[in-house]
């Protein structure tokens, strides 16, 4: 086949009406605590990691509940547990704990 | 004999509702813990949002009460409420009767050294709204060693909406205070830049949406869509503060000469008290819940206790005076039925 050079650009928008909403769904249900949620940045401004690499939790965890969750298991991978994020957490969301749990449920890619 | 109602608390609620009483022919006598009248009104400088300066709202307030006669108590603290608003008990110990009681015992300011994490008694430039309003009555804006701030950060929700001091309520009336202060701040100091770190702009009154537009076209308040995380203090006794800017979503860092703490209303630590009394219940915040949030705001249980302000929510001082008035009425009518 001939190569033109050309690649179909992915839209990048979030598709909620094609997303795979299900583990959305089920990580939600089971931790209903993330739902309250105000979007502050409290943790990521605080977190170890965020301020070294281009981690940011907030973003990581909305991704997923947006039903986007590509490569988040991945980025999980820097989070260093060390639980600052849950000490200034307004809503007393256990954001680490959350961080554990996604490593444990997301598929790695 | 003719009847008499005691007003727990002569802030502006207090006031009007002791005032309008008088006016429907019933004595009324205000029980204040301070040594005057006004409340909180009595340390603000200027209001929001039409900037009238406090004391031409508190002058009035004090004018209507000695006009009409009311019996004013101060530096009296009322500790009970007992046999369901027939009678209350002074923290001397001594008791008063009356045939109602309106309960107008207001708000707390939240204590912000409770947010640690912030600084505020701890670091030399951190402020609260509260001492902003109190240099604004003495000359200015200055940091503590007398300059004019160059950078002033002012952070929102500090005790508000915050599970972490046990405050899930949403303060109403500070994000409007923290636009206002920060148009003072400009207005004195033009060169100043401002920073507003804020989660939701909260405009729910007449003219607040107006400011706060103002605030940022005319005034160019930088508002940044982020909680301040951790405050610290740099060697020069400036304050380091760390946020996410959300709306990029990049951790930001910044030093300012002054950051200001925009404290929330806290339910009135009176309120314990109050719910000892058989026809009071309070919310999970501690705010004082009324009979009926359409029907019966003003009401309790009790058919002789009733509130007015803000101890049954945050509420600006229209809000609150209006309801000295709503009370007066009920308790008017109230007194006529028996
Ligand atoms: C920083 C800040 C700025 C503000 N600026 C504005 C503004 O510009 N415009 C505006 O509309 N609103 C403003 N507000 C809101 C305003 O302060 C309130 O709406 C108003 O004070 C409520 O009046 P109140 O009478 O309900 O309560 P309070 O002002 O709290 O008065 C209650 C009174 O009861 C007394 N009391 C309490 N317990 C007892 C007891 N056990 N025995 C005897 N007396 C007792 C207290 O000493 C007090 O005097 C501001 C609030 C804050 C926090
Ligand atoms: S600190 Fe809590 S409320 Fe704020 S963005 Fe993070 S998880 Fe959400
Ligand atoms: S536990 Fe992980 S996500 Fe939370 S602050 Fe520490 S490094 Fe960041
Ligand atoms: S009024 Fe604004 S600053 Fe006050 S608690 Fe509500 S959102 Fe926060």
């Amino acid at each position: 086949m001939v190569n033109w050079g050309y690649t179909i650009t992915r839209v990048r928008r979030v598709d909620i009406d094609s997303n795979d909403m299900s583990y959305s769904r089920k990580l939600l249900a089971e931790f209903p605590e993330l739902q309250s949620c105000i979007a502050c940045g409290s943790c990521t401004a605080t977190c170890t990691a965020g301020n070294l690499t281009k981690f940011n939790v907030r973003k990581l965890q909305t991704l997923v509940r947006r039903g986007e969750y590509e490569g988040v298991r991945k980025e999980l991978e820097k989070c260093m547990l060390c639980g600052k994020c849950r000490l200034v957490c307004p809503r007393g969301i256990n954001i680490r704990g959350l961080v554990q749990k996604l490593k444990k449920e997301l598929p790695v890619k | 004999m003719s009847k008499k109602v005691i007003i727990i608390g002569g802030g502006v609620a207090g006031m009007q509702a002791a005032v309008t009483l008088e006016e429907l022919g019933i004595r009324s006598v205000i029980i204040e813990k301070e040594d005057g009248l006004g409340g909180k009104l009595r340390r603000w400088d200027r209001l929001f949002p039409t900037m009238t300066p406090a004391e031409e709202v508190l002058d009035e307030l004090k004018d209507r009460v000695q006009r009409s006669g009311v019996e004013v108590m101060t530096s009296c603290e009322v500790s009970e409420i007992g046999c369901e608003g027939r009678m209350v008990t002074l923290k001397d110990g001594s008791s008063l009767e009356s045939d109602a009681v309106v309960v107008a015992s207001g708000f707390d300011l939240f204590p912000a050294e409770l947010k640690e994490e912030y600084g505020y008694k701890i670091y030399d430039n951190v402020f609260t709204t509260v001492d902003l309003e109190r240099m604004f009555r003495n000359g200015g804006v200055r940091t503590v060693d007398g300059r004019i701030p160059k950078t002033v950060a002012f952070l929102h929700c500090v005790g508000s909406r915050d599970e972490k001091v046990n405050q899930r309520h949403c303060s109403r009336v500070c994000c409007i205070t923290g636009v206002k202060q920060a148009i003072e701040i400009k207005q004195e100091h033009p060169d100043t830049e401002v920073y507003s770190f804020y989660m939701d702009m909260r405009m729910f009154g007449p003219g607040y949406e107006e400011l706060y537009r103002q605030a940022q076209q005319e005034f160019n308040i930088h508002f940044v869509r982020g909680r301040i995380s951790e405050a610290s203090q740099t060697i020069d006794h400036r304050i380091q503060i760390k946020a996410e800017d959300t709306l990029i979503g990049l951790p930001l860092k910044m030093t300012v000469d002054m950051l200001v703490l925009i404290v929330g209303m806290k339910a009135g630590e009176s309120n314990l008290r109050w719910s000892r009394c058989q026809g009071v219940d309070l919310y999970p915040s501690s705010f004082v819940k009324p009979k009926n949030l359409f029907l019966g705001g003003v009401e309790s249980d009790s058919k002789h206790i009733f509130y007015a302000g803000t101890v049954t929510a945050p509420k600006n001082i229209g809000e609150s005076i209006d309801e000295g008035i709503a009370a007066a009425h009920r308790v008017a009518q109230r007194l006529k039925e028996e």
